[in-house]
């Protein structure tokens, strides 16, 4: 389990952040307009959580994220189960993807808002882009990797070759795709409020931040950049929760 | 039952080809337990690969009751050495036992019911809820070995199936296999390095030379049953043939096939 003094390392590192900022602000070493005190900050961000403005903003990010990272992984996963069962087209498929991983999704934002007319469907399709990269890629490592005994015991016992693909290569791919996954959520938050930032729209937390910027309330983006990174922590706790239950062969055989 | 002819398989080709098969004749008859043996490198591995129809040979026929092997036969089990490869670690341990069976067109509750019987017949019935990963190697073997037995194959392989087990354990799944073997009155072609091993258990025993490997020449094993792991050992004719299996496997590759 987690260690005790890791938690108490973690939150002594934390406090003395909060506390320097804290003073920062106090002290008038940094204008508050600029940097307000952090116990202002905290006191936003709890407040934020009764604010129904704020609620909308928040639930808006949370449907266009959840909705891109579903269908990056329908999407992705039976691509890469694709790619990583067949040599030759993963091979065909190499140079494609080894351009268009790295453009960043962002630099998409001009092209898909002049196709796409309606402000959440932009960003979905942004996330989609970012988030599809890391599944595919991580489900086509898992597939590649499958042990080839595991595949030949099934196979010496007569079955075909999808059977042996569905009952042992998939199983065994399946932690490296939830990895993926994993990965797609971050970067899929970041791209959300990107993307909100940029192509401002109705709501979101990035659409609330210029809100609060044009207002010069700096002290309410800094409460709702807190809340974006709870989300963050969120979801990458429920995900590695997930990925402890379900793969717990994954995890106890290779001390992960 | 089993019946080998002129077998040859090459991989690769051009100047990195590698013969490791050089023209193999082998039968086994039903319900025989035959065991090759060879130098470690010598081809035993691909040849067991291609009975199962895992690997095509480059040339020969394969044919299991007459029916000449094409694909992978389906009517067959393998024991592989590493266990901890060939099990599934995702099911629990009565679930490998029992995957084999769907294509025995059973349903799951008979699936059930004969994994259970057949880890039964190997000492672990109180394993069926654990996971392959929380059991010791050996118990892992047994498991494989529960899995081919439930699945009731005419012919079943093993390739240097006790190679990871410690010693005690070797001679433990000896026994169980001899054991089994005895009961289901199975058709058993069992590869091993080890020497006394395969005098130990078979009916037979088929010394193959280095690679390309051919037959070098063969033994029958006419050792009293049931074998006893002190008992037979020291027989004079035990040590006898384990001297005659061994000179086979020192054998020059230029010296004509010996028949004893």
């Amino acid at each position: 389990m987690i260690d005790r003094r890791v938690v108490v390392r973690g939150a002594a590192g934390a406090a003395v952040l909060l506390i320097a900022a804290e003073l920062a602000g106090r002290s008038g070493l940094i204008d508050p307009v600029l940097l307000p005190p952090m116990s202002t900050v905290l006191a936003g961000a709890a407040g934020l959580l009764a604010d129904p403005e704020f609620l909308t903003d928040l639930w808006g990010t949370v449907i266009v994220w959840a909705t891109g990272l579903l269908t990056a992984i329908v999407i992705a996963v039976p691509l890469g189960v694709l790619l990583g069962t067949l040599p030759r087209a993963e091979l065909a498929a190499r140079p494609l993807v080894e351009f268009m991983r790295p453009i960043p999704s962002v630099a998409l934002l001009p092209l898909v808002t002049l196709l796409i007319p309606y402000d959440h469907g932009v960003k979905i399709t942004v996330i989609v882009y970012a988030a599809v990269w890391p599944v595919l890629i991580n489900t086509m490592y898992g597939l590649r990797d499958v042990d080839p005994v595991a595949k030949e015991t099934l196979r010496s016992f007569g079955f075909g070759r999808l059977a042996v693909l569905a009952r042992v290569s998939v199983p065994s791919a399946a932690p490296f795709v939830l990895t993926g996954v994993r990965l797609a959520a971050a970067t899929g938050l970041i791209v959300a409020i990107s993307a909100e930032l940029v192509a401002g729209g109705t709501d979101g937390i990035g659409a609330f931040m210029i809100r609060a910027g044009s207002g010069y309330r700096t002290d309410l983006i800094l409460a709702a950049t807190l809340w974006a990174g709870i989300l963050g922590l969120l979801a990458n706790m429920l995900l590695v929760r997930v990925q402890r239950w379900a793969f717990r062969w994954h995890t106890e055989r290779t001390g992960a | 039952m089993l019946d080998v002819v002129n077998l040859s398989h090459t991989y690769g080709e051009g100047p990195n080809a590698h013969q490791a098969l050089g023209g193999i004749d082998l039968k086994v008859a039903e319900g025989e337990m035959v065991c090759v043996v060879g130098p470690s490198g010598c081809g035993k591995s691909t040849l067991l690969r291609s009975i199962a129809g895992l690997i095509r040979p480059t040339e020969g026929q394969i044919r299991i009751r007459e029916t000449t092997v094409a694909d992978t036969p389906g009517d067959l089990a393998v024991v592989f050495q590493d266990y901890s490869r060939s099990l599934f670690p995702w099911m629990s341990v009565g679930d490998n036992v029992a995957l084999p069976l769907r294509r025995r067109g059973k349903d799951r509750t008979a699936r059930r019911a004969a994994a259970a019987e057949a880890l039964e017949e190997v000492g672990l019935a109180a394993a069926s809820s654990k996971f392959p990963w929380e059991l010791s190697g050996g118990m892992q073997q047994r498991v494989a070995i529960a899995r081919a037995l439930a699945y009731r194959p005419s012919l079943l392989l093993m390739d240097e199936p006790f190679g990871s087990v410690d010693a005690q354990t070797r001679e433990d799944l000896e026994d169980l296999v001899l054991k089994v073997r005895e009961h289901h009155r199975m058709t058993v072609l069992l590869i091993t390095h080890d020497i006394d091993e395969s005098v130990y258990v078979g009916d037979r025993v088929v010394v193959l030379t280095r690679s390309p490997a051919r037959v070098a020449g063969e033994l029958s094993v006419d050792l009293p049953f049931p074998r006893d792991q002190i008992a037979t050992r020291e027989l004079p004719a035990f040590v006898h043939l384990r001297a005659e299996v061994g000179r086979l496997v020192r054998a020059k590759k230029e010296s004509p096939p010996v028949q004893v």
